[in-house]
C-alpha cells in the first residue's frame, strides 16, 4: 500500500470545550483497529463537549472507516454522547454517514437458544432431558400399541415396506456381518489355542470358542453391526423425512407417523435380526474351526462334535431371543431420533450419530440384564 | 367422510391465544372462513402465517381458544375425530412434502388405499385423473426428484385433493416459482375452488396471487399479535386507512432504510 495512504490525526481545541478533529489519508477496514485505537486514546484525555470532524483531508472514506466516525459519539467511553459535526465532506462520504447514521447500531442482541450463563446452560440441558425422556416414552409407547392394531386391521400394516426393511437390515449385512464373525471366530481360536495347547487340551478351543460365540458374541457384533448399519440409517431417513415436511404430511393425512413409518422398521428388525445372529454363529464357529483343522489337526468331525456338546439348545434360543430385543432397541431409539430432528440437515447427522451411540449402549445394558438373568434361569 | 352442512363455516376460529415458548404470537385472534371462500392469509415476515396453518391443520396445539373445522373442534378433538377431520382437508406444503422414495403414482395413491376400498384399478384411474387435473398426466412413474420444483408443487396439490377434500390449505403456494408458472398454479387454485366448490385458505406474500384469487384475506401484524385488516384485498387497497395496509398493497416500504 502507498505512504500517503496511511490516515493522520490531528487535534486542537480546549480540554472540556468543542474539539477539532483533522483526519486525512484513507479511512478503510484494514486500518479501523488501528484509527480507532489512536482516536480513542486522544479523545480520551480531552473530554470534548462537542466535536467538529474535518474530513477535508480524507482521500478515501468506506463504510468501516465511518463507523469509526460515527461512532465517536460514545468516543469517550461515559454513557453520554458528544454533539457531532462533519465538515468538508465529500457527497460520497455524505452518502455513506447518512446511511449508517439511519441503522439501528446499539440495538439489543436477541436472546437465541444459545446461553453462555452457566446456570441457564444446566437448566435448559436438563429441560433438554426430561423432554427427550418424555419423547422416548411416548414413542415407545405407541410403538408398543401398534402391534394390536396391527393385529385388528393386518391389512393396514405395510408389508411391502417390512419386505424392504428385512432385505436392507438383514439380507444386505450378511457380507459384513459373515466377514466380521469368521474373523473373530479366527482370533479367539488362535489366542485360546496358544494357552490350550500348553497343556494338551487343544480340543477345548472348539468348546470356548463354541460357548463365547453363541453366547456372547454372536449376537453382541451382530447387534453393534446393525446399530452401525441400520440404526443410522432409519434415523437419518426419519429425520430427513421430518425436515422435508413428510411426517407433516403424514400426519395431516390422518396416518400416523410411529405407525407408518417406524413399526414396520421395528417389525423388520425383530424378524430378520435373529436370523443374522444365527448366521453370526456359524461364521464364528466356522472361523473357530479353520485354525483348528490347519493348525491344531483337529479333524472336523471332532471339532463339530465338541462344539455341539459345549453349547445347549437352551442357550442358542436364548441368545436368539436376546438378539431379537437387541434389534428392537436398536431399530426402536434409531426411530426415535430421526422422530427428533429439528431444523436442518445437521440435525440429522447428529441424530443418526446419536442413533448408533444411544443403541450401542442400549444393547450393553441389555445383555448385561440379560447375564444376570439367565444365569438364574438355567441354574 | 363426513357430509357437511352448507351454511356452517368451513373454519371458525375462536379466541386463539397461541406462541413458543415464553413468545406470544396470537392474542385472543378470532375469525372465519366461509364454505366456498377463496381466503388468503397474509403479512409480513414474521408475523405467524405459517404457524397459523400450522394450527388450522393440527400440527401445533393453541395455549387457548377453539378452531372448528368443519364443525369440529380440532383443539378437543380425540384421534377418532381427528382422522375424520383430516380425511376431509388437504394440505400443500411449501416444499411439496411428496415422499421422496414414492413414485408421483404412489404419492397419490397413498391417501387412496389408506381411507378407500377401491380396488388396484380403480385407484390407479383416480390416480390418473388427479395427475391429469394437475398437468402431470403420463407422470405416474417419475419420483419426486426428477421433477422441476412447479411440478413438484402440483403433484403436491394431486396429492391433497387425492380424497376430494373439503377444505384445501396451501403455503406459500407461488413462493419459489417463476411468474409464469405460478400463475398457472393459481389459476388452477382458482378452478378448483370455483369448479369443485373446495374451501381453500392460502398463505401467501404474492400480491399479484392475492388481487387475482382471494375473495376474502385477512392481514396479520407481529406486534398487534392478530389482525390488522379483514375484507375484500380489491377494496383494502382503495379504502384501508392504515398505513401497514397501504404499504403493503401499494409494495412500499414503511420506512425508508436505505
Ligand atoms: N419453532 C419455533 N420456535 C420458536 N419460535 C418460532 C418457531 N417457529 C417460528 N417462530 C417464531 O414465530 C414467529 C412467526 O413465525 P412464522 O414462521 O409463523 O412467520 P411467517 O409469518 O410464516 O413468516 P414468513 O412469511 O417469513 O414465512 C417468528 O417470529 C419466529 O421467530
Ligand atoms: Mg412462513
Amino acid at each position: 500500500m502507498e505512504d500517503h495512504g496511511i490516515p493522520v490525526i490531528s487535534l486542537s481545541g480546549e480540554k472540556g470545550g468543542d474539539i477539532l478533529l483533522s483526519l486525512s489519508g484513507r479511512l478503510t477496514l484494514e486500518n479501523l483497529e488501528m484509527v480507532d485505537r489512536e482516536l480513542r486514546s486522544q479523545l480520551a484525555g480531552l473530554a470534548p463537549a462537542s466535536l467538529t470532524v474535518d474530513l477535508a483531508g480524507v482521500d478515501y472514506l468506506d463504510s468501516a472507516g465511518a463507523l469509526v466516525l460515527v461512532l465517536l459519539e460514545k468516543g469517550d467511553g461515559s454513557s453520554r454522547t458528544i454533539p457531532q459535526r462533519f465538515v468538508n465532506v465529500t457527497p460520497q462520504a455524505e452518502r455513506i454517514i447518512a446511511l449508517l447514521n439511519r441503522l439501528d447500531l446499539n440495538s439489543q442482541h436477541l436472546k437465541s437458544v444459545e446461553h453462555f450463563s452457566i446456570f441457564e446452560y444446566a437448566g435448559e440441558a436438563t429441560f433438554y432431558i426430561i423432554r427427550g425422556f418424555r419423547h422416548i416414552m411416548t414413542f415407545f409407547g405407541e410403538l408398543l400399541v401398534a402391534p394390536f392394531h396391527a393385529v385388528r386391521h393386518p391389512r393396514l400394516v405395510r408389508w411391502d415396506a417390512v419386505f424392504v426393511q428385512m432385505k436392507r437390515v438383514g439380507v444386505d449385512g450378511l457380507p459384513i456381518v459373515g466377514l466380521i464373525s469368521m474373523l473373530v471366530g479366527v482370533v479367539m481360536a488362535f489366542m485360546s489355542a496358544l494357552q490350550l495347547k500348553q497343556f494338551g487340551a487343544d480340543i477345548y478351543v472348539a468348546s470356548l470358542v463354541g460357548v463365547a460365540i453363541v453366547k456372547e458374541l454372536g449376537p453382541m457384533m451382530t447387534a453393534i453391526i446393525v446399530a452401525g448399519r441400520s440404526g443410522s440409517a432409519f434415523a437419518a431417513e426419519i429425520g430427513t423425512m421430518m425436515i422435508n415436511q413428510e411426517v407433516d404430511a403424514l400426519v395431516t393425512m390422518g396416518l400416523n407417523p410411529v405407525r407408518y413409518l417406524a413399526f414396520p422398521k421395528v417389525l423388520a428388525a425383530i424378524l430378520v435380526v435373529p436370523l443374522l445372529t444365527m448366521y453370526s454363529f456359524i461364521f464364528g464357529i466356522g472361523g473357530g474351526m479353520l485354525v483348528g483343522v490347519l493348525g491344531l489337526d483337529l479333524t472336523v468331525f471332532t471339532y463339530v462334535q465338541q462344539t455341539l456338546k459345549a453349547i445347549s439348545t437352551f442357550e442358542v434360543v436364548s441368545s436368539l431371543f436376546k438378539s431379537a430385543v437387541f434389534a428392537a432397541l436398536i431399530a426402536g431409539i434409531g426411530c426415535q431420533r430421526g422422530f427428533q430432528a429439528r431444523g436442518g440437515a445437521e440435525a440429522v447427522g447428529s441424530m443418526a450419530t446419536s442413533a448408533v451411540v444411544s443403541a450401542i449402549f442400549l444393547v450393553i445394558v441389555a445383555d448385561s440384564a440379560f447375564a444376570i438373568v439367565l444365569h438364574y434361569i438355567s441354574n | 367422510m363426513k357430509p357437511v352442512s352448507s351454511n356452517e363455516p368451513a373454519i371458525c376460529v375462536e379466541g386463539l391465544d397461541a406462541g413458543y415458548a415464553d413468545k406470544v404470537i396470537f392474542d385472543r385472534l378470532s375469525f372465519q372462513v366461509e364454505r366456498g371462500e377463496l381466503f388468503v392469509i397474509l403479512g409480513g415476515s414474521g408475523c405467524g402465517k405459517s404457524t397459523l396453518l400450522r394450527l388450522l391443520i393440527g400440527l401445533k396445539s393453541p395455549s387457548a381458544g377453539r378452531i372448528l373445522i368443519n364443525g369440529v373442534d380440532i383443539t378437543t378433538a380425540d384421534e377418532m375425530a381427528m382422522n375424520g377431520v383430516r380425511t376431509g382437508i388437504g394440505v400443500l406444503f411449501q416444499s411439496g412434502a411428496l415422499f421422496g422414495s414414492m413414485t408421483l403414482a404412489e404419492n397419490v395413491a397413498l391417501p387412496l388405499k389408506e381411507y378407500t376400498n377401491l380396488s388396484p384399478d380403480a385407484i390407479e384411474r383416480v390416480v390418473a385423473m388427479k395427475l391429469a387435473m394437475v398437468s402431470l398426466a403420463g407422470h405416474e412413474n417419475h419420483y419426486p426428484s426428477e421433477l422441476s420444483g412447479g411440478m413438484v408443487k402440483r403433484a403436491g396439490l394431486a396429492r391433497a385433493m387425492a380424497l376430494d377434500p373439503s377444505i384445501l390449505f396451501f403455503d406459500e403456494p407461488s413462493a419459489g416459482l417463476d411468474p409464469i408458472t405460478a400463475a398457472e398454479l393459481d389459476q388452477l387454485i382458482k378452478d378448483l375452488n370455483r369448479g369443485l366448490g373446495t374451501t381453500v385458505v392460502v398463505v401467501t406474500h404474492d400480491l399479484e396471487s392475492i388481487m387475482t384469487i382471494a375473495d376474502r384475506v385477512i392481514m396479520l401484524d407481529g406486534k398487534k399479535k392478530g389482525i390488522i385488516a379483514e375484507g375484500d384485498p380489491r377494496e383494502l387497497k382503495m379504502h384501508s386507512q392504515d398505513p401497514l395496509v397501504q404499504s403493503f398493497f401499494n409494495r412500499e416500504p414503511l420506512k425508508t432504510v436505505l
